[in-house]
């Protein structure tokens, strides 16, 4: 099996590219000859390793789209994003053959196996980590439905790829024609035991969990997993006060992501905000905090007492914390 | 390695167990100051050097005798040292490939893995089998994966099913425990089945390496040591067996404490599992008397620190509480004050 290495990548070439529509494009990424990726189970992301210039090292976060029971390859599907860091606008330029280096698969939006009835709502580009955990859910026997919303229909090919796999369980809804997708009653009267994972823009996932609390859903049995884009800002200068090292970071770089490419490894899974293992403490800034996160409370971003270096930065000047 | 297997070893009475001087010399004694406390002692499972460390899971000579002491146990008790919830399955495949593939890559002159798509051929030159079998179907083995692998894998090993932002016990294969019953644990969650352990809890150890286990991930083991003593070379130490050796415990003097009283420590590589999101727990057992270790000069003055100064509590819950006096007395000819 292929590797990684404490911050290091295990190194993949994209074989075959497939631009589902003018926006998505899939990604299959396959190791070194004789080699198998790690297995994942459904809900996993890889992050991706993107070097646009000497200086600029990103690491993206995508969902596995493949079989979690063939790891002789993983699939990845990228919307390119206009107006954003850049990174996705990279992997859009990429041709089969291209080399990438790649983290060990993490899950973070895994399956609750005890549930009876598994419920999916998802929207947009949120919907590739269903492919693996549908797989999953049939293999095992289980019971699951899939609600998929899509703006239009050209931009349903994955929606629809879906639907062919997994049969009548799918439903697939076009917003532009049909309307918005009712999510009271997707989820009235549903029976004890089910479980309803939502992957989509920030604002669904917002409308969802209102609705199950509503509905007197347990958040127990509400799961989600937020895809926040990386936000570009202004370049700054992060102080390690510790060990008495400053770091650039550029306008388009996380602070995470800065300090990777310097070899300092510090914990992390979501890159995000979201999970929390990255919460590194503040000792001074003499720039406002620009807190992306939804992790630290609405009084410790207030405080500025601590952030979030994988999606959080400072808005120029000097930024100094305790590492 | 060159691996020189002992295969003349009974770890019940009448007991035939002794390490060479290569075993000794890589036992993993884990006293790193003249002190014990519990603490978050987790570090990366980075492979480094020659012994213990060197492998994922690390075998070593009394390999065919643990793994037929285990044959013993479970034969002897059925139901009582291997459990799995129905709903391990996934994770019961996962662990079999884990060790499977560990082994096959660490270990090439003693096991071998070919596959053909899902069509599994096994081989253990040191157990000799050879079995043929379809990864994913339990129905191609003679037994679960789980039960199958671990009957042929030195050391315990615990599934630990993640749910609701902690861990629970969902299978084991327990024949080496150390005074714990792994049916009234199982489905317990992680404070749960740590709750018998002394002054950890209020330490906050737990709550600390619950929250450091939940971020593991696959790929990037992680380990760490633990240890207890245990009275003669018996590894199955079950709250189920206990009045077959806790009246051992009374057997110990100042005299024979070199002989009869063995230091116990638990290697426990633990790894995220692939496709269950589940995490193994091994727990592969070291043991040693007393008389063993003291060759060791740093050892043996070491020894006598740690328990002279051992916490009462401790002391009481590690079941040393007859015959910590008299191993302390014993330990004291081998601290030079030095």
């Amino acid at each position: 099996m292929s590797t990684d290495t404490a911050v290091g990548l295990i190194p993949v070439t994209v074989t075959a590219i497939d631009d589902v529509t003018p926006d998505i494009r899939v990604l299959r990424l396959s190791p070194e000859d004789g080699h198998y990726l790690p297995g994942f189970s459904g809900g996993s992301h890889i992050t991706v390793g993107i070097d646009l210039d000497a200086e600029t090292h990103l690491r993206n976060a995508y969902s596995l789209m493949s079989s979690p029971y063939d790891t002789s390859h993983y699939e990845i599907a990228v919307r390119r994003v206009e107006g954003g860091r850049g990174g996705s606008r990279f992997i859009h330029t990429l041709r089969a053959g291209d080399r990438l280096g790649i983290s060990s698969p993490v899950n973070l939006f895994p399956i609750q196996i005890h549930g009876k009835l598994h419920i999916f709502i998802a929207g947009g580009i949120g919907i590739t980590p269903l492919f693996p955990q549908l797989e999953e859910l049939e293999r095992a026997g289980a019971a699951f439905e899939a609600h998929v919303s899509c703006r239009h229909p050209e931009d349903a090919a994955l929606a629809h790829r879906l639907a062919q796999r997994f049969g009548s369980n799918v439903h697939v809804r076009h917003t532009s024609q049909s309307g918005r997708q009712n999510f009271g009653s997707v989820l009235a009267r549903r029976p004890l035991g089910s479980h309803v994972y939502i992957c989509g823009p920030a604002a669904m996932i917002a409308e969802v969990r209102a609705t199950a609390c509503a509905l007197g859903w347990s958040g127990s049995h509400v799961h989600y997993e937020e895809f926040v884009e990386q936000k570009t800002g202004k370049a700054f200068d992060l102080k390690l006060a510790r060990s008495g090292i400053t770091l650039r970071v550029p306008a388009q770089v996380s602070p995470l992501e800065v300090l990777e490419a310097n070899g300092i490894a510090i914990p992390y899974l979501c890159r995000g905000g979201a999970c929390g293992q990255c919460e590194t403490r503040v000792l001074q800034s003499d720039s406002a905090l620009e807190h992306n996160d939804v992790w630290l409370s609405d009084e410790t971003k207030a405080r500025n007492s601590h952030f979030m270096p994988c999606i959080s930065r400072a808005d120029g000047g000097m930024l100094i914390v305790d590492l | 390695m060159q691996l020189h297997i002992k295969t003349d070893e009974s770890f019940i009475a009448p007991y035939r167990f002794s390490n060479s001087p290569e075993a000794l010399a890589r036992f993993p004694f884990p006293f790193p100051e003249d002190s014990y406390m519990y603490s978050v002692n987790l570090e990366p499972h980075v492979r480094v050097g020659q012994g213990v460390f060197a492998n994922a899971f690390d075998i070593d000579e009394h390999y065919v005798g643990e793994c037929g002491d285990r044959a013993r146990a479970l034969a002897a008790q059925p139901g009582v040292h291997y459990v799995s919830l129905p709903h391990m399955m996934q994770a019961q495949w996962d662990v079999l490939e884990l060790i499977m593939e560990s082994y096959a890559r660490d270990f090439p002159q003693a096991f071998e893995l070919r596959k053909q798509g899902a069509r599994w051929t096994w081989v253990n030159r040191l157990l000799g089998l050879e079995d043929c079998f379809t990864f994913g179907d339990p129905a191609s083995l003679p037994m679960e994966p789980f039960e199958y692998i671990s009957r042929q894998a030195q050391g315990d090993w615990v599934l630990l099913e993640e749910r609701d932002q902690t861990l629970y016990i969902g299978a084991g294969m327990t024949t080496e425990r150390a005074d714990y019953s792994i049916r009234f644990d199982l489905g317990m969650s992680w404070h749960e089945f740590h709750g018998p352990v002394p002054l950890a809890h209020e330490l906050g150890v737990f709550d600390k390496a619950l929250k450091f286990m939940l971020r593991l991930r696959t790929n990037h083991p992680v380990r760490r040591l633990n240890w207890t003593t245990t009275v003669f070379p018996r590894l199955e130490t079950s709250a189920e067996t206990l009045p077959d050796w806790g009246p051992n415990r009374t057997m110990v003097t100042p005299e024979n404490a070199g002989q009869t009283v063995h230091l116990r420590v638990e290697l426990q590589p633990l790894h995220r599992l692939p496709r269950s999101n589940a995490i193994v727990f091994p727990i592969r057992t070291y043991l040693a008397p007393l008389a063993e270790l003291v060759r060791h000069p740093d050892w043996g003055r070491r020894l006598h620190r740690v328990m002279r100064s051992l916490h009462q509590d401790l002391i009481d819950y590690k079941g040393m509480t007859r015959y910590h006096a008299a191993m302390v007395q014993h330990l004291s000819q081998f601290d030079t004050g030095a």
